[in-house]
């Protein structure tokens, strides 16, 4: 990885809401293609920073550069940052006043400007991508937990992003389908992409991970490849929040 | 639960049924006549009550203000004209309620603090003052400055005073869609102005199409107070054709009957459309 250019550099950054301090002086650098896995314990900040990343939240003090553009609130390029860096939810968001095809198409039409025959042929391909061809002219509460996220995934994908967020992307699934949607994720982390991922999901962790960081009360308290992470964590609390949760 | 009795019942035994006089107050048949006895006697109250003061009812004297057939052909008579114009006047009212009470909507929503204070401030302004002065204002104040005639001073007192309410309806249709939605269409690039038009606007319709349809029925019904200066809908039609005949207890069944049947309709059309509105999305 070393080898390859920075494309996400926090450097000191801070986040607060009102008293609360979310992000304490985080500096991270993701780099092209790299798949980081953050981990942590809920509240420990994990979301928050990665909604920095596409400025859904916006930083307080130091600097957030993501693809050679700086993140603040009065960035003019802000817009076509969010195009560069896709963004899955827990909750799915998908536009449910709209069919699967339509969720897939309205971003790259109304956002890019692209044409819409090409814009469909680009979503169709990547409904295959994600498994759900069939799919294609539903509306989004006909479909599973599992087929939506993957509808959620083929969204982003349309957008040609060349980074991808995953806030948790598992947590609101029913167990029967996390599977589906960590198969179409691995196969992602195949193609190159760079991706930032935010899960409990320990075994993806271990399949895909170039990377893991390790969140605890708005902190990064470890960072470290997988083999390392898993097998000798330095810290206490890296410690005892893996033995919980590889516990099961 | 005392612990004496059994742990089971018996399978298929009946559960007790409610008693015979539940289930007859209950029913429709028995609130029909409910309603019909209701009704009745409050028509028998008020006829009685006009027999008494020995008033002359000429109902036969009402159908030729509808409409008239002679040897000259057919011919709307004057409420019917008069219904079109509260049609049209509220209609039009109505529309540029919408428009202002989604801009007063939007400056509310916008978070900068210069729009919100205008949208409040705007809100408190026209919220205080009573629609009959609003009126006033805009027939003998606004209208004689910047030029407009009395249906024009109606329409657009129509449209302020229902552009707060109806602002404040899109405001909680609004602000009912997701947060989630919102995230979605800014992280896929769109704009603020995009994210309101394509994503949550349109998934705000079905929060606003029971109040507005309410909203709508009262612009009909407060369309009626323009009858004071004169613009020649349904209710200043009423009192001309009552000011030449005298007939004022026939004339304002009538006419309430009219304004029952428009609004009554307009409600029923906006529940059959929410109804396959539902089905289809």
């Amino acid at each position: 990885m070393t080898g390859k250019l920075p494309i996400i550099s926090f450097d000191h950054v801070d986040k607060f809401y009102g008293d609360f301090h979310a992000l304490k002086d985080i500096t991270l650098t993701v780099r092209e293609g790299e798949r980081m896995v953050v981990c942590g314990p809920s509240g420990s900040g994990k979301s928050t920073l990665i909604r920095c990343i596409n400025g859904l939240e916006f930083h307080d003090s130091g600097v957030l550069t993501v693809d050679g553009i700086e993140v603040h609130e009065n960035s003019r390029q802000i817009s076509r940052l969010r195009q560069e860096v896709g963004m899955v939810f827990q909750q799915f968001n998908l536009f449910p006043h709209l069919t699967v095809l339509e969720n897939l198409t309205i971003g790259p039409i109304k956002v890019r400007g692209v044409p819409r025959a090409e814009a469909e042929a680009t979503a169709r391909k990547y409904l295959e991508r994600v498994h759900i061809p069939e799919q294609a002219d539903k509306y989004p509460r006909a479909l599973s937990g599992g087929q939506q996220q993957r509808v959620a995934i083929a969204r982003s994908l349309c957008m040609e992003s060349r980074i991808m967020l995953f806030d948790e992307p598992t947590s609101a699934l029913d167990p029967e389908m996390i599977g589906e949607v960590l198969d179409v994720m691995v196969e992602l982390a195949g193609t190159g992409m760079t991706m930032v991922v935010v899960t409990h999901e320990m075994g993806f962790a271990r399949k895909v991970a170039d990377t893991m960081v390790f969140m605890d009360a708005g902190e990064i308290v470890e960072t470290a490849p997988p083999e390392t992470f898993f097998t000798a964590p330095k810290s206490k609390r890296c410690r005892a929040f893996l033995d919980q949760i590889l516990e099961h | 639960m005392s612990m004496a009795e059994p742990a089971f019942t018996p399978r298929g035994r009946p559960l007790p049924g409610r008693s015979p006089f539940a289930r007859t107050v209950d029913s429709v048949t028995f609130s029909v006549v409910l309603y019909a006895v209701i009704v009745g006697g409050l028509v028998w109250l008020a006829y009685g009550g006009a027999q008494a003061m020995g008033y002359n009812w000429q109902w036969y004297r009402i159908p030729q203000y509808f409409y008239t057939v002679t040897e000259n052909g057919f011919q709307w008579g004057e409420i019917s004209i008069g219904l079109v114009k509260t049609v049209t006047l509220s209609a039009t009212a109505f529309a540029l309620a919408i428009a202002l009470g989604l801009v007063t909507a939007l400056l509310r929503l916008s978070g900068l603090i210069v729009c919100t204070g205008v949208a409040i401030g705007y809100l408190e302004l026209i919220r205080n003052i009573p629609l009959l002065v609003l009126l006033y204002l805009f027939y003998y104040v606004l209208g004689p400055i910047f030029g407009f005639d009395r249906y024009w001073a109606s329409i657009l007192t129509l449209a302020v005073f229902h552009s707060v309410l109806i602002s404040e309806i899109l405001r909680a249709a609004i602000n009912a869609v997701p947060k989630g939605q919102w995230e979605a269409a800014t992280s896929i690039g769109m704009s603020r102005a995009q994210a309101y038009r394509y994503i949550v606007l349109p998934q705000s319709v079905r929060f606003m199409l029971p109040p507005m349809t309410g909203e709508a029925v009262h612009v009909i019904k407060s369309s009626a107070i323009v009858s004071v200066i004169a613009v020649a809908e349904l209710t200043t039609i009423g009192r001309n054709i009552i000011s030449d005949t005298y007939m004022s207890f026939e004339i304002w069944f009538t006419i309430a009957a009219v304004y029952m049947a428009l609004t009554l309709a307009l409600s029923i059309g906006v529940t059959l459309l929410e109804k396959r509105y539902a089905t289809e999305s």
